[in-house]
């Protein structure tokens, strides 16, 4: 019996939360001491995890089983595989950074870590779950501290339209799903929830057809797929630093995860008969998500859209159901929630300063602020796949499997990478270069180290990742291979 | 001996019920009365739920009585459940000003306790019909105690009024069921309705009317919101709950032993019911303003849902319905138990009155947060699970449909649940003075809302024993 690293990764932000709702409410210093002791423990168990995963064995490692109700089959069923491992990282990255930004929050911080916790519990749950039953319920565990978090800490004009908009269509994708689970879950006969086995339960193609539809698209909901993404830039911006970036850097990944693993991964004739339209929303999703991005003037805006393009790729790579396109998508989990967790970052640094996002109003915040500034040129060289940052090592592989499959999709597709280029660009220059209008002047803080670690550590993956593709590539290869055997060796 | 422990339960209930009443002129000082009353109540119900946990449990279901009461898993299980939710509710009694100088209060609690258990485990039509009314009269009491409060008065009346009426319906299609059938014996009557004709049909929609009511089934609902919106809080709390956990096991019983075959095709009529009162309660509950009357609509949402189970006609069926009930009953007496609080302090249960609540009392917060989520039907709450089962129950039996707009319906509910925490968490009192208005949580009720938290969290958590117990109720039932 080895050491249950996941279970104690996915309870211990639960058992933070708790503990941190026992302190006094004004014993500030100890309640944010406390969420950064838990973050990093989990962190430091998930870089454990990654590196500990043996590659070339592949498969679910770190497993752990525990009946938890035989009579139906569910089990506690922990394991990860290439394909969630760095996910699960990539959690362990965003809470630390997260609470490291969140230090300032002054508004019932205990509160706030609290249910940020519930939250990362939840994600973790999700990534980690090889029981269905359970990936719902810390799914929905992920969906309800949203929002509590948008609508107390939130900006104060949107925080109750978007969190209500948020949580409601989260909600609907994750029962719409949860209808068609339990229907896999009757009509396979095996009596379990568990996915390895549902795995080797060979639907009718009929069945598949009928059913794939909703439980994808039920989860794609939280992946930010079109005509459902309404949600997502709303959201992001309404939601305090912290949460925008566990929202867009890991949450929607959670929603794509969940539509590969239950959707693509246990229903792949389904998979193969609806590609055709996964691949024409993700397209839409790609290059209108780019072209709205580029009209916006608010800064949290922008990148608030421009994930939902850079969702719309990992989706895309999804739809390819080809070995190239799901190894991006893979990678671009992971590259993305980096890179938004950096941009949330930035926006709500600058925000805090110079209290408003609006970008025609801003300029020259370089001189205050150079790291700030510095992150958000990598994140922006990043997020239009400049080689040598992690952005390329996603989408390159991406586009390939586009191209494989259907061409004309690639070449549509890529408009999207000239147009991301000019609208980050510009922001880049509107926000960070020029004049500094003159009310700022003196009045833009420097942040402060925490912060600066914070944003270091998020610039030091984009940039480790591009130029060591070795240090992440391996990992989703060996999950992707999985799910290439289950679509019958494509 | 053996003869009494199908009837422990009860028989201690009686018991404690004398017991309360003689004791009851020796308390002098009104706060010694209070606290007796309470505590005598709370244990002594706790006393009798653990006695029966380890005397009274039954074997192979047998009749008893002459065929009056069957000693059955459904049974005993809801009669713990009766016993629980009345002990909970005996220690809100002690906050509620008029209620707690008076040992009537508590002596109608425990009877119409006692009126459940009959109705739970009766399997003769006399004594179900005894049963109910034994369960009904004291709840009219109850409802209409407040005598000086208006609405009290009329929710009082108004319960009473529909009730008989409700009442004589049940009771005209028990006598047609007697005249045709020749026998009152539940388990004797099934060989009598394995036809599916007009006559059936006609008894049936009679039957089934006298017990919609009591589980406020769509169109048989209206009673409720008006009802527990006047009666006092606790007494509404155990309205919603135990008396409609009643009704389900009554229900459940007469379905499974009297009308099997019929039930098949009785089935797409209770299954458009369950939808329309899942979808009536939940509509109507958004546009409440008056916490009271929305957690009355969102309990008549609940009992569509419940429902389901039932609709599923199957084991797996009406255990999801048992498990679903147990977790409502928890989760809804917690809600209540909330807000007495609250609108004990405040004097108010409009929703305006949860503003600020957040910083007033965070821990009471938290529970209310506990409370509609769980409501809700958001893990690791007991009302996730108990959703999924139901859910999975319908799908199991091939009420996709049902399912669907059971879905549908819990994002309905998840909208004004999350209202209400937007009030307690976001919006502030006035002049934003909360730390001058603090709410204080008496000891015996924090100690109900504590054990309240912990079984909504368990029975979300570690749902494998407690549906085993659910599912041990629903056996031999078909």
């Amino acid at each position: 019996m080895q050491f249950p690293f996941l279970s104690v990764i996915v309870f211990i932000p639960m058992v933070a939360a708790l503990a941190v709702l026992t302190l006094k409410p004004e014993q500030k210093k100890t309640i944010r001491v406390t969420a950064l002791t838990a973050a990093l423990l989990a962190l430091a168990l998930s870089i454990w995890v990654y590196f500990g995963y043996d590659k070339v064995a592949a498969g679910y490692q770190f497993v752990e089983k525990y009946n938890w109700m035989p009579m139906l089959g569910i089990s506690l069923h922990f394991g990860v595989d290439g394909l969630s491992a760095p996910l699960v990282l990539l959690t362990g990255i965003v809470m630390v950074t997260g609470v490291m930004i969140s230090w300032g929050i002054d508004d019932r911080p205990r509160e706030f870590f609290a249910f940020l916790f519930i939250l990362a519990s939840g994600v973790f749950g999700v990534f980690v779950s090889l029981d269905l039953f359970m990936l719902f319920f810390f799914y929905e565990i992920a969906v309800f501290p949203m929002f509590l978090l948008i609508v107390i800490w939130g900006w104060i004009k949107t925080r109750e339209y978007a969190a209500m908009k948020l949580t409601l269509y989260l909600f609907i994708g994750s029962v719409v799903s949860l209808v068609g689970a339990l229907v896999m879950f009757w009509t396979s006969g095996a009596q379990t929830f568990d996915m390895l086995v549902l795995e080797t339960v060979k639907f009718t193609p009929g069945f598949q057809i009928t059913w794939f539809l909703p439980v994808f698209l039920g989860f794609a909901i939280l992946g930010g797929i079109f005509p459902f993404h309404n949600w997502s830039p709303d959201g992001h911006v309404a939601a305090p630093t912290a949460v925008s970036m566990f929202h867009a850097g890991v949450l929607m990944k959670l929603g794509a995860f969940a539509a590969l693993r239950v959707g693509i991964m246990l229903l792949p004739e389904g998979a193969k008969f609806w590609a055709p339209l996964i691949m024409g929303l993700a397209l839409v999703n790609i290059v209108y998500g780019a072209f709205i991005a580029s009209v916006q003037t608010d800064f949290k805006y922008v990148i608030g859209f421009s994930s939902v393009s850079h969702m719309g790729l990992v989706m895309m790579g999804f739809a390819t159901l080809k070995p190239e396109g799901l190894m991006g998508a893979g990678v671009q989990m992971f590259s993305h929630g980096i890179m938004t967790a950096l941009f949330f970052a930035a926006v709500g640094m600058v925000y805090d300063r110079a209290h408003t996002r609006d970008i025609p109003k801003l300029g020259g915040m370089i001189k205050p602020l150079p790291l700030v500034g510095i992150g958000v040129i990598i994140g922006s060289l990043v997020s239009m796949g400049m080689p040598g940052f992690s952005g390329f090592i996603a989408e390159f592989p991406i586009f390939m499997g586009i191209w494989k499959t259907q061409w004309v999709v690639a070449v549509i597709a890529a408009i999207s990478i000239v147009v991301t280029a000019s609208y980050v660009l510009l922001v880049v220059r509107r926000v960070f270069f020029g004049k500094m209008p003159e009310e700022f002047e003196g009045h833009i803080p420097p942040i402060n180290w925490l912060d600066k670690i914070a944003l270091v550590l998020l610039m030091a993956l984009m940039i480790g990742i591009g130029l060591f593709p070795a240090l992440i590539v391996p990992w989703v290869q060996s999950g992707v291979q999985h799910v290439l055997t289950l679509l019958g060796g494509a | 001996m053996a003869t009494i422990l199908p009837i422990l339960p009860e028989t201690l209930l009686l018991a404690l019920a004398v017991l309360l009443l003689v004791l009851d002129p020796f308390q002098k000082k009104e706060g010694n009365r209070r606290l007796f009353l309470g505590m005598f109540t709370a244990f002594g119900l706790l006393v009798i739920l653990v006695l029966s946990l380890l005397f009274a449990r039954p074997a192979d279901p047998i009749l008893v009585f002459g065929g009056m009461l069957r000693f059955d898993w459904l049974g005993f299980f809801f009669k713990m459940f009766f016993v629980f939710a009345a002990a909970v509710s005996a220690l809100f009694f002690m906050d509620m000003d008029r209620l707690n100088q008076r040992a009537e209060a508590f002596l109608l609690l425990l009877v119409a306790t006692i009126g459940m258990c009959l109705m739970a485990s009766s399997s003769d039509l006399v004594m179900l019909y005894l049963g109910i009314e034994t369960t009904s009269i004291p709840l009219y009491i109850l409802a209409g105690f407040l005598t000086g409060d208006d609405k009290s008065t009329e929710s009082g009346f108004k319960y009473m009024l529909f009730g008989a009426l409700t009442s004589a319906v049940l009771l005209y299609g028990f006598s047609l069921i007697y005249g045709f059938a020749g026998t009152t014996s539940l388990y004797a009557l099934g060989n009598h309705f394995s036809k599916f004709d007009l006559l059936a049909i006609g008894i049936t929609f009679l039957v089934l009317a006298g017990l919609a009511f009591k589980v406020s089934l769509f169109p048989f609902h209206f009673w409720a919101p008006d009802v527990y919106e006047g009666s006092p809080t606790p007494v509404a709390g155990f309205l919603s709950t135990a008396s409609k956990a009643a009704g389900f096991a009554v229900i459940i019983r007469l379905l499974t032993a009297v009308f099997p075959v019929i039930s098949t095709d009785w089935s797409l009529i209770l299954a458009i019911l369950a939808a329309l009162t899942m979808t009536v309660g939940n509509l109507i509950a958004m546009a409440q303003k008056n916490v009271k009357r929305m957690l009355a609509y969102s309990s008549i949402a609940h009992a569509g849902y419940a429902m389901i189970g039932v609709v599923a006609f199957s084991q797996f069926g009406v255990a999801s319905a048992v498990f679903y009930l147990l977790a409502y009953t928890l989760t809804n007496l917690l809600a209540f138990g909330i807000v007495g609080i609250v609108g004990h302090v405040t004097g108010s249960d409009d929703v305006t009155a949860y503003n600020g609540l957040g910083r007033r009392n965070a821990t009471l917060s938290l529970a209310a947060l506990v409370a509609f989520l769980s409501l809700a039907g958001m893990p690791p709450f007991g009302g996730f699970v108990a959703k999924f089962f139901v859910f999975a129950s319908a799908i199991q039996s091939g009420w996709i449909w049902l399912a669907v707009v059971g879905v549908i319906n819990s994002i309905f509910g998840l909208y004004y649940y999350l209202n209400i925490l937007k009030y307690i968490y976001l919006y502030r009192m006035n002049n934003q003075d909360e730390d001058q208005h603090p709410i204080p949580v008496s000891r015996p009720a924090k100690v109900a809302l504590v054990v309240l938290v912990i079984g909504v969290v368990l029975i979300g958590t570690l749902f494998g024993p407690w549906f085993g117990f659910a599912n041990h109720a629903a056996l031999n039932m078909f």
